[in-house]
């Protein structure tokens, strides 16, 4: 197969072909920019039509990804409908802030399909108690929080670690930029609910020199390994300046999240997954 | 108009970008306006008159650290005058806001070392530090600048590394942003103000970010030729 031919054929039905494989032109600059409300609604349907006909040819490395952060999504939409649905469970005061989070996931989880078209795997069959490491995710709250925790907490590691793969396509790279820190609000968002609950924990994720999973969940250990490294791209944040003396490790730890690969993502999730 | 650190293929592309912005017109202006520039040749990237974020991937960096200067400076005044009533609990959270923006400030200074733009600076006299309201919503509109500046500029990195470095920064700016929503209004954590239809962030490009940004910088302001901004 041509590549190069396969181009040209699409150029003869597609002039402007060529503008939209260079992520750095500006058609798909105009796009991503968002510039008005109005033109996000119809994006969808225009992202995956563009998406398919500018990388159809090339699109597994890309797929891959996206597919992978649709199962993800599917995991928290699912997590989120059952537990909005389950009597009993969230309190009545909590109801509206989680269905806003609801909203977005699913709202991912659309955008995602939308994008992949016919290559969009379908949802696997979730088991939330995880094969009953959380046997009361359903009936005790705090046990539900805990694991919306772990879930946000390691949608935004594993968003981040997929970043590089993406590097290149304009389009994908910034939608995925946009998703990953609306994770990182609610992975904030839930651990707030749960410090408003009594619970001694950060919006972010701290530590020590010692403590790499702050949540003192140890089922969720998994998900939050290397949380506590203090040294970026060579430069160990400890020995900086700071208002009074040098950075402490608490901030050194919290002011960088950490990314996870996609195996450690997956080997959190396999629990998770019932077929 | 010598840039700092540029290589020639991202002078090509950002002279290419700046003319599909501008009309010839306007870029025989412009570049009239940045040969008579001076520069201070006794430091990179500064000018007499403005600060010049070079090019190519230095130059999304030190849009990075411009954005950092401003919001660690903008908690340090926090801090130092916390506003009327403030709880223990605000006060401490605030405190770690100010220590991660100043960890994320001296990090880009020391990374960028010889080809950092200099300290900003910056004046927020639109704030009024004793009122908790003034602080918040202020709070609340640099964090969701710097997560959209971050989220727009991504995609420009041609290093894997300094990309993967924006998505461990961007996250802890999106968490400080669910924080100061939500002590604002419970609930206004990623609210529709900042999410679209599709649960999507902002993104905004350095040509939407910078002169909002240089509207608190007083002195030499920002100009980015790499982003077609003269």
């Amino acid at each position: 197969m041509n590549l190069f031919s396969i181009i040209d054929e699409i150029q003869q039905v597609d002039p402007e072909f060529e503008d939209r494989i260079s992520p750095r032109r500006a058609v798909i600059k105009n796009i991503t920019s968002f510039g008005s409300r109005v033109a996000v609604a119809a994006l969808p349907l225009a992202l995956g039509t563009l998406f398919k006909k500018a990388y159809g040819q090339s699109a597994t490395a890309v797929n891959d990804v996206l597919n992978f952060a649709l199962t993800l999504e599917y995991l928290e939409a699912y997590f989120y409908k059952q537990g909005l649905a389950q009597a009993n469970l969230i309190p009545a005061a909590h109801k509206s802030y989680l269905t806003a989070i609801a909203g977005h996931e699913n709202a991912h989880v659309t955008f995602l399909k939308n994008i992949l078209g016919s290559a969009a795997v379908a949802s696997p069959t979730f088991d939330l108690t995880a094969k009953g490491l959380f046997g009361d995710v359903m009936t005790n709250y705090n046990t539900y929080l805990i694991v919306a925790e772990t879930f946000e907490d390691t949608g935004v590691r594993a968003y981040k670690g997929q970043m590089p793969n993406l590097l290149g396509n304009q389009v994908v790279l910034t939608a995925a930029m946009q998703i990953h820190s609306v994770e990182a609000r609610h992975a904030s968002a839930i651990r707030y609910l749960r410090a408003l609950r009594g619970v001694s924990i950060k919006p972010w994720v701290s530590g020590s020199s010692t403590v790499f999973n702050d949540t003192g969940i140890i089922a969720a250990t998994s998900s939050y390994a290397n949380e506590n490294n203090t040294v970026q791209h060579g430069i160990d944040i400890t020995t900086l300046n700071a208002v009074k003396g040098t950075t402490t490790i608490t901030a050194a730890i919290e002011a960088f999240d950490e990314p996870l690969d996609k195996a450690t993502v997956l080997n959190i999730l396999v629990p998770f997954i019932a077929s | 108009m010598k840039t700092p650190t540029g290589d020639v293929q991202s002078e090509g592309m950002a002279r290419r970008r700046f003319l599909q912005y501008a009309g010839t017109g306007t870029a025989v202006i412009a570049a009239a306006l940045i040969a008579s520039c001076s520069k201070d040749n006794s430091k990179q990237n500064i000018y007499n008159d403005h600060v010049d974020l070079g090019a190519g991937d230095i130059a999304i960096l030190n849009y990075a650290y411009a954005l950092e200067q401003l919001e660690a400076a903008f908690y340090t005044q926090v801090v130092a005058s916390p506003y009327t009533n403030i709880s223990t609990y605000e006060k401490a959270m605030l405190t770690d806001i100010r220590d991660h923006e100043v960890s994320h400030r001296e990090f880009f200074k020391t990374a960028l070392a010889g080809v950092a733009i200099p300290k900003l600076t910056i004046n927020f006299s639109s704030i009024n530090f004793a009122d908790r309201t003034s602080v918040l919503s202020a709070a609340k509109s640099f964090e969701d600048m710097g997560i959209s500046a971050y989220n727009g500029a991504a995609y420009m990195f041609k290093e894997a590394n300094y990309l993967t470095l924006t998505g461990k920064i961007v996250s802890v700016e999106a968490r400080h942003a669910s924080l100061i929503g939500n002590l604002i209004a419970l609930g206004s954590f990623a609210d529709n103000t900042v999410i679209d239809v599709n649960g999507l962030d902002e993104a905004q490009s350095p040509q939407q970010v910078i002169p909002i940004l240089n509207t608190f910088i007083i002195d030499k302001k920002i100009l980015a030729p790499a982003f077609g901004i003269y």
